[in-house]
């Protein structure tokens, strides 16, 4: 026991000098001391990095959710929906018509499941016979088939859709932006129509696949060709068919309904728009970016600066671990842990932040809350790669500190 | 390898006559022309304890931040616990200092905010030894300089003496060949400062070879040799009982 002491001497001088590295928790432990000792410093120099994040993952994230939003009204509206119009005339003043039996050809193409039509009627629709016929309030009026709703995947708001019953009598739904310009919010009102009152019987629910059904007061089939003098010639043709069915369909329809001269009908897909919206909607506002990235570039300033006077500071601090035996690379890992653990936690603060900010806007706007991982990710990564860019010249000069004048008292 | 041998012994301190501490022709030139040494040769054996006074300016910090590797000579040669100073980089000469020198300073230096028990064991924190092995050293070198009931004391909770007695602590608890305390008792009343020189003494009589500056002439005349230095020379060298110069 008594020459224990004389063998652990021969072992160090076997093994020689060698520096012991420092363990990831004894890292941790040296790089958070400064941090620790200096809560508010900590917090204000950290803010200009939480900004930064915060924006770009607020701005991630209000279009990641408005796109969410899109998609989720895709699914369910579906992209199975093609519309028939009649072709753009070749000589102006003819007059392109469908055919009567439109709907019934449709129907009989291979994965056609429902078919509806309406037909614009050249009439207007007022809240009582005193309003001048001009002030249409860009409110048509359209006949329209039992099934053209089923086709929309639409419901009513209020009341009852056309059926066979009140299809053939005075009676008219509005669609909900119609119904908004008539003033009119429940079912039982009149309507002016030509030259007489109608009744509204349903006001329907949002329309996205048909923003002009919306802005519609719709007419029974029937009903408009007996008190309208309708000649009973859709302008449109709505049918759904299977998922799979969608190309030739599509290929088919014109052919169906105008079998001699394809080309005076025009195929169109509405959910065409929505999706070209929900593609624009993913591509953020790149100014907002540019802002969120000049907020952090100026938070990483300000950790730089932190870290610099951190060390001007801390010489003492620095000569002290230099007398332990710590090492200038030993002195550079504190520092530049330090100034990661700054930036790290602007960066935490800043994801929370930017996740809060773009759940209250999903809140408010009744949106679905997505923040994308990879914006996480990349926001964190960037703090990192600035906590090192950072703390690297501050982590140097306090490794280049010559012991003896960090530990000169005055 | 439990706390108890790894505790100094009387019994050793004869046995050792190895050379701790061998500087030639060592010469320090700031920038500026001052030359803070001019050509010092001394040789420390182990288990000794010896004081360096002079005059202020005269060089005294110097030599101690020579002798401890915190600096370089500009001419000479310093050899500590048989390693030539001049031949090693940096990484190996902080595992010099961190398995072989320990330190005092006047402004005890200690990190404010933490207890006394991981002030002393951060003097362990570059041996490699694991964590609950620092603490347990540090421990018992807190209880060796009589602040085993101070452990979570942080340093305002302490008087100045107190303080230097952990500084002392995270200095030896590493067992280093070589104890260097530059004017250990300086910022200290006369009844803490005579505490800590107790304490300095009864480290050397365990086996600690310790060099200690002071300007105190009552403190100086107590320990076993001194080294008188001035305008950067060695003036005379005394050992108690047998004068050298
Ligand atoms: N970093 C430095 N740069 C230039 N000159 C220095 C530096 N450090 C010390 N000196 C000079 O070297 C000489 C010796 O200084 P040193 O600190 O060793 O004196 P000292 O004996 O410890 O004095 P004191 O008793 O006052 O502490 C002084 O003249 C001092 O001005
Ligand atoms: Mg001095």
């Amino acid at each position: 026991m008594t020459h224990s002491r004389g063998v652990r001497r021969a072992r160090r001088a076997r093994i020689g000098l060698k520096a012991a590295r420092l363990g990831p928790r004894d890292v941790l432990h040296v790089g958070s001391a400064g941090l620790r000792s200096r809560p508010a410093r900590v917090v204000l120099s950290a803010l200009g990095i939480a900004i930064g994040i915060a924006t770009m993952i607020a701005v991630v994230g209000i279009s990641a959710s408005s796109q969410a939003q899109l998609m989720r009204q895709l699914d369910a509206l579906g992209t199975n929906m093609l519309v028939a119009k009649p072709g753009e005339a070749m000589f102006s003043g003819e007059e392109i018509k469908l055919p009567k039996d439109a709907v019934g050809m449709v129907g009989r193409i291979d994965g056609v499941e429902e078919v509806g039509a309406t037909a614009d009627l050249d009439r207007s629709v007022r809240r009582s016979e005193k309003i001048p016929e001009g002030e249409t309030g860009g409110i048509a009026v359209k006949a329209a088939t039992e099934r053209l709703l089923a086709v929309l995947r639409g419901g009513t708001a209020a009341g009852t859709w056309l059926n066979a019953a009140n299809g053939r009598y005075p009676a008219v739904v509005l669609g909900h932006v119609a119904a908004e310009r008539l003033g009119i919010t429940e079912p039982g009102r009149q309507v002016w129509i030509d030259d007489r009152y109608f009744t509204v019987v349903g006001i329907l629910d949002p329309l996205p696949l048909a923003p002009e059904i919306e802005r519609a007061a719709l007419v029974g089939w029937e009903g408009a060709q007996r008190l309208l003098g309708f000649d009973g010639h859709p302008t449109a043709v709505y049918e759904r068919s299977t998922d799979a069915s969608v190309p030739s369909v599509q290929r088919l329809l014109a052919p169906t309904i105008d079998p001699e001269n394809p080309r005076n009908v025009s195929v169109g897909d509405p959910s065409a728009a929505l999706q070209a919206k929900a593609a624009t909607e993913g591509a953020f506002s790149t100014l907002l970016l540019g802002l969120g990235g000049i907020a952090l570039l100026v938070g990483g300033v300000g950790v730089a600066n932190t870290m610099i006077i951190s060390v001007l500071e801390r010489r003492h601090e620095i000569g002290l671990r230099r007398s332990l035996g710590a090492t200038r690379g030993q002195i550079r890992i504190q520092f530049v842990t330090e100034s990661l653990m700054l930036s790290g936690l602007g960066g935490l603060a800043g994801v929370a932040l930017g996740g809060a900010a773009t759940g209250v806007y999903a809140h408010t706007g009744g949106l679905p809350w997505v923040v994308p991982p990879w914006a996480v990710g990349g926001g964190f990564g960037a703090t990192l790669v600035i906590g090192t860019v950072a703390g690297l010249y501050p982590a140097v000069r306090a490794s280049r500190l010559s012991p003896t004048l960090a530990l000169q008292t005055a | 390898m439990s706390t108890s041998e790894r505790t100094h012994l009387p019994a050793q301190a004869g046995a050792r006559t190895s050379t701790v501490v061998r500087l030639s022709g060592v010469t320090k030139e700031y920038a500026g022309g001052v030359r803070a040494l001019d050509g010092v040769d001394l040789t420390v054996g182990a288990g000794e304890l010896l004081g360096i006074v002079g005059p202020s300016g005269s060089g005294k910090s110097t030599l101690l931040h020579i002798v401890g590797t915190l600096d370089r000579p500009s001419a000479g040669t310093v050899e500590i616990a048989g390693h030539d100073v001049a031949a090693l980089p940096d990484r190996r000469l902080s595992a010099l200092r961190s398995r072989h020198i320990g330190f005092v300073f006047q402004a005890f230096h200690l990190v404010p905010g933490v207890g006394a028990l991981e002030n002393v064991a951060e003097g362990l924190l570059y041996s490699g030894l694991p964590r609950a092995r620092r603490r347990a050293l540090a421990a018992d070198a807190l209880a060796r300089v009589g602040l085993a009931d101070r452990m979570k004391h942080r340093p305002h909770e302490l008087s100045g003496g107190q303080k230097q007695r952990v500084a002392i602590a995270r200095a030896v608890v590493g067992e280093p060949d070589l104890l260097l305390a530059d004017e250990p008792t300086g910022a200290l009343d006369s009844a803490s400062g005579e505490a800590v020189m107790d304490l300095l003494h009864a480290l050397n009589e365990q086996g600690a070879t310790i060099a200690v500056i002071t300007h105190d002439t009552e403190i100086a005349d107590r320990l076993p040799r001194q080294v008188r230095i001035r305008d950067g020379r060695i003036v005379a060298d005394t050992t108690r009982g047998k004068a050298a110069a």
